[in-house]
């Protein structure tokens, strides 16, 4: 019997403490598999950040630091500055790198860190218990925006890529999401960018992805893909945002 | 021959941390410790360092986290509010074992008080600043000799004992100028190896570097080791100087440039027939207990002299242990007792034990 689909190389057998459904997973494994088909797992440095993902460090087989919330860009900054040589990436969510760590990301992407971001985007405070993030939609009911969030009181939902797209530090920004196969595949292949981009030294690069909270949105794991579908990607727009001329794919 | 130099404090602690084979800077400006920034953003480039401007002292600690991680030896400088910002990141450090330098140049407080020279963050670093049950080393030079002595020695012992380590200066030492002697250059190649650094695990098993410990059972084993730590560091590395105390009487404590004008009240009061003496401890933690506490025993009374409205004095007085009387005199944010001022504490406090 031939195996066609196993587990990445840079991903180990460790417990797994994402709910079920959480497409948290499913970006985890297409970062280890980028690490993998372009070899960078023994010169790579990850950065955890603090969410439902901050237990990631046990999980690649990578050396890995644990970050602050909402720091890991500093953190970042840091091993590169040191390191010049290695791989350097973060995971981070959308509380983490959009709320407490703005100013962070701002900045890392403003002094075109060589860093490799993936940014988690599922418009939530998914470990805290559901809370509103930056990125929390217009109407949507949040455990503290309970009754929807309005645009008088908690104003309007940040778009990040958007956003960075304008420093040109940040050379490759790119927006996804896995909410079906296409897209998983299309994620791949935008996180693989954004590790070229680092490898040929062009400076900071980011990929947002929608992802799923089934469990605070309180939705079927199959409803909460059609709702990153026909309620997220409406208010953020899948695509590139920037990207270096040289970056091929 | 040893290298001397006429030196600011400021650029002192600059210049002893990149012969201490730092050359990773990440900070924030602020007053009164901007000399520092200053010579490491001038010097560091030319031994092929980084010098980097953070966005805010918050990311400054976080980025020394990283270059820490990464096995770097790595500085990083403020002032009362800039150290407020760096305590949580003070606390991962010391969670994650991570080896780092901070230095705090103490400014008047709270708040945004002033820029002037104080004491008044003693509390701050000595309990850790941040939160969790943890200890940060804390360095108090008095001179600028003692500046360059102390952050030269700084590194090593953040090394050794893989700990953040503060040298808490103050606004006047900071920018006084002394002769120095300065140290050799250790270049960071001829430093030993980090072999639990994140560097890219190559062919060995990862390295992580965190003070995540979900477990419950694993948390407490960290808090373990981390006392085992402490009383280890309290042990072999606390630093006290004392002046005149065989026969004195009435003792001083005082710390950093306190010390210094205690010095010279010490010296007018025994002009005056009064036995004085001084203990001066140079590591604020570990606190050198068993000094003061075999200081007390035939002393009549002690007076803590601080910048700040008394902080030591709770450590001079858990350390004493009511053997003797122990009074407080200080003033803050830019005022300086005179040594005269102290000689008149002095004999209140004899009045006050004589009845
Ligand atoms: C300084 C600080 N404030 C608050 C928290 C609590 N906290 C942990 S995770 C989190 C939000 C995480 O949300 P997000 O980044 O969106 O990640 P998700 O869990 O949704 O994947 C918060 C507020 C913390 N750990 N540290
Ligand atoms: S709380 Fe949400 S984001 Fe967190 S693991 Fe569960 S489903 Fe995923």
């Amino acid at each position: 019997m031939v195996r066609e689909f196993s587990r990445p190389k840079s991903l180990l057998p460790e417990n797994y403490l994402y709910c079920p459904g959480c497409t948290h997973g499913i970006i985890q494994r297409l970062v280890a598999e980028a690490l993998d088909e372009l070899n960078l797992t023994p010169k790579t440095v990850g950065v955890a950040a603090v969410g439902c993902s901050v237990t990631n460090f046990h999980l690649f087989d990578v050396d890995m630091q644990q970050a602050p919330h909402g720091r890991a860009p500093a953190v970042a900054t840091g091993v590169k500055r040191v390191l010049p040589d290695s791989t350097v990436f973060i995971y981070q969510g959308d509380g983490d790198l959009a709320a407490i760590g703005t100013a962070e990301i701002v900045h890392a992407a403003a002094r075109g860190e060589k860093i490799t971001v993936i940014f988690v985007n599922n418009a939530i405070f998914g470990m805290t218990g559901g809370q509103m993030a930056p990125t929390t939609i217009l109407g949507q009911k949040t455990t503290t925006s309970p009754y929807g969030r309005n645009k008088d009181v908690e104003g309007y939902p940040l778009r990040v890529s958007e956003m960075l797209a304008t420093i040109p530090g940040a050379v490759y920004v790119s927006r996804t999401s896995v909410h079906n196969p296409k897209h998983v595949n299309r994620t791949k292949k935008a996180i693989k960018k954004a590790f070229q981009v680092q490898e040929n030294g062009e400076g900071f690069a980011i990929v947002e992805v929608l992802s799923s909270c089934p469990t605070n949105w309180g939705l079927s794991p199959l409803d909460a893909l059609k709702w990153v579908e026909e309620k997220m990607i409406p208010y953020y727009p899948l695509g590139e945002f920037r990207t270096p001329s040289e970056v091929t794919n | 021959m040893p290298e001397k130099a006429f030196m600011k404090g400021n650029e002192a602690l600059a210049e002893a941390a990149i012969r201490a084979g730092c050359r990773y800077f990440f900070g924030y400006p602020i007053t009164p410790q901007s000399e520092i920034p200053h010579y490491m953003a001038k010097h560091l480039p030319r031994y092929g360092g980084v010098y980097l401007q953070s966005e805010s002292e918050v990311a400054a600690i976080n980025m020394v986290h990283g270059a820490s991680g990464a096995g770097a030896r790595v500085l990083t400088s403020s002032s009362g509010p800039g150290i407020s910002l760096k305590s949580e990141g003070i606390s991962f450090l010391a969670g994650a074992e991570l080896p780092a330098v901070i230095a705090n140049i103490m400014r008047g407080g709270p708040g945004l008080g002033n820029t002037q020279p104080s004491q008044a963050d003693y509390h701050q670093a000595t309990r850790g600043g941040g939160h969790g049950d943890y200890k940060t080393i804390v360095l108090a030079p008095y001179s600028v000799q003692e500046v360059v002595d102390l952050t030269y020695k700084a590194f090593h012992l953040a090394d050794n004992y893989r700990t953040p380590v503060i040298i808490l200066g103050d606004g006047f030492l900071g920018q006084m100028m002394e002769p120095v002697e300065l140290p050799q250059m250790i270049e960071p190649e001829d430093l030993p190896s980090k072999p639990w650094a994140t560097v890219g695990k190559g062919r060995r098993t990862r390295n992580i570097v965190t003070s995540l410990c979900l477990p419950p059972e694993e948390n407490d084993a960290l808090n373990r080791k981390l006392q085992k730590k402490y009383n280890l560091i309290s042990e072999k590395e606390t630093l006290v100087e004392t002046y005149l105390l065989e026969d004195a009487d009435y003792i001083i404590a005082a710390f950093g440039i306190t010390a210094r004008i205690a010095l010279a009240a010490v010296d007018l009061a025994r002009k005056e027939g009064i036995k004085a003496g001084l203990v001066r401890p140079i590591t604020l933690w570990p606190f050198p207990e068993k000094e003061l506490a075999k200081s007390a025993e035939n002393a009549k009374g002690i007076l803590t002299v601080e910048l700040n409205m008394g902080q030591m004095v709770d450590d001079v007085r858990l350390a004493v242990s009511g053997k003797a009387p122990v009074k407080f005199y200080g003033v803050t944010g830019g005022l300086f007792p005179t040594p005269k001022d102290i000689l008149t504490e002095i004999k209140k406090l004899e009045v006050a034990v004589n009845g």
